[in-house]
């Protein structure tokens, strides 16, 4: 017995270094199974606090392209305004973007809270942004997130008032894309390489690819609205192997620089869980 | 105490610059970041011993990697430095450590060359460790060894520009 607390105390160092090695990889690799840690909670609103009083400084400097990209967006938005629709015939036709809260009025399916990042990085292997709006504010994990300009990420976890957003530059960030003209189902991931572009897989080789085509969100996502911009095609190879497409896409976003963004919640969400929950059942 | 606190700014002002500034900027090319937060754990006067240096070591990494959100990332590689550096100083060194007193690892108290393979070698095991790491979940061999070799050079250029711009130890005496 005296032997080991011998063996102990000459070795108190080697032992308090492998101890401290076992928790920090241990956090490393929990943290990146799981996407939900209680020291990440911490994390956020510590440097949180910190990135929401340099992002006042930047986000002056950078005000004139700001405000040109929301001008765009506010166009766009007008171009939407109900009085321009022609209100198709609800007895018959569902209309996929909006559902009935009673039986006087209609809403969108899709709601978007608006957000502002405070931090954000495109150099590693595994980008997390935050956002200044959190539990308070109705954020909840899972929700997506998207930029005036194209989709940005998922919500990981929801602080008090911060959260933190798994962006589409991590490697293991998967999202569901088709191809605008209508054919192919694929997954968009990052290969850790260029913060531009995207790698774009499994759309069988019997679909026609060209460059240049526009890659949106599915209809079968159910996190993000369906059709909404990704990027477009810079390069198409073909993997002999499994007979799909390898494509490289360009990112409509510009990640360095992207201020503002709306995380979007699906008012069918439960519903659509549910159902998820009771096909897994039968 | 004044030591205490000198370091404690030190600290804050080191991690500043490295999240404010060095992550900030457009990277040089896509996988080169320059890290320099750790010199602090290099800079720690002589006579810590070394269980403390381990906890600090521990402390830095964790709070870099508040900032990075890579929770144990930067503090298991922040811990294998503070492992190692009594272990290389005394290699370095002929004297005692406990002899050194308050001074730090600077070119003047160690002599130019044996501070160069100093900084140099513990910047390469930080950056090592570090972007294994990252291999480990990743793969891809090439881009590691790039990553780890481009890295390495533009971080140590940055500490040595950084060290010339400050005299540390001539404000201690």
């Amino acid at each position: 017995m005296r032997n080991i607390y011998l063996f102990l105390l000459r070795n108190s160092v080697l032992i308090l270094f492998l101890i401290l090695q076992f928790v920090s990889l241990y956090s490393l690799f929990n943290f990146n199974r799981f996407h939900e840690a209680a020291l990440n909670m911490v994390a956020s609103e510590i440097a949180g606090a910190v990135y929401r009083n340099t992002d006042k400084v930047e986000s002056y400097l950078s005000l004139q392209s700001e405000n040109n990209s929301l001008r765009e967006q506010n166009a766009r938005l007008l171009s939407l305004m109900p009085s321009g629709n022609i209100l198709p015939d609800t007895g018959v036709t569902i209309v996929s973007k909006t559902i009935r809260i009673d039986s006087t009025s209609v809403a969108g399916q899709f709601n978007y809270l608006p957000a502002r990042i405070i931090s954000n990085s495109v150099f590693l292997q595994q980008n997390y942004m935050i956002i200044h709006r959190g539990r308070e504010q109705g954020i909840e994990p899972n929700l997506a997130v998207v930029a005036p300009d194209g989709i940005i990420g998922t919500v990981v976890s929801a602080g008090a008032n911060m959260s933190t957003v798994m962006s589409l530059l991590h490697r293991q960030s998967k999202v569901i894309a088709v191809l605008k003209k209508g054919s192919g189902l694929g997954e968009i991931s990052w290969d850790g390489k260029d913060p531009g572009l995207l790698n774009l897989r499994k759309i069988p080789t019997t679909v026609e690819v060209n460059k240049g085509d526009s890659v949106v969100t599915s209809p079968y996502s159910d996190k993000f609205p369906p059709g909404y911009t990704i990027g477009i095609v810079e390069r198409v190879e073909k993997d002999q192997e499994t007979n799909t497409y390898l494509l490289w896409v360009r990112s409509s976003v510009d990640f360095n620089t992207v201020q503002h963004a709306f995380v979007v919640k699906n008012r069918l969400q439960e519903e659509i869980d549910q159902i998820n929950k009771t096909i897994i059942r039968e | 105490m004044t030591l205490g606190i000198k370091h404690i700014v030190r600290f804050i002002l080191l991690l500043a610059f490295q999240v404010l500034f060095l992550n900030r900027i457009p990277p040089l090319h896509q996988f080169i970041v320059p890290y320099i937060y750790f010199v602090f754990i290099l800079w720690l006067p002589f006579r810590f011993s070394r269980a403390p240096l381990l906890l600090i070591s521990f402390a830095t990494g964790m709070l870099a990697d508040f900032f990075f959100i890579t929770p144990g990332l930067h503090a298991a590689s922040c811990v294998l430095i503070g492992f190692l550096r009594p272990f290389l100083i005394n290699l370095l060194l002929p004297k005692e450590q406990t002899e050194w007193g308050s001074e730090e690892p600077d070119r003047k108290t160690m002599g130019l060359f044996t501070y160069g393979i100093y900084l140099f070698a513990m910047t390469f095991v930080h950056h090592f460790y570090l972007i294994l790491l990252e291999w480990m979940q990743f793969g891809d061999f090439f881009y590691f060894i790039g990553k780890l070799s481009a890295t390495s050079v533009v971080s140590i250029f940055l500490i040595i520009i950084i060290d010339l711009f400050i005299n540390r130890n001539s404000r201690n005496r």
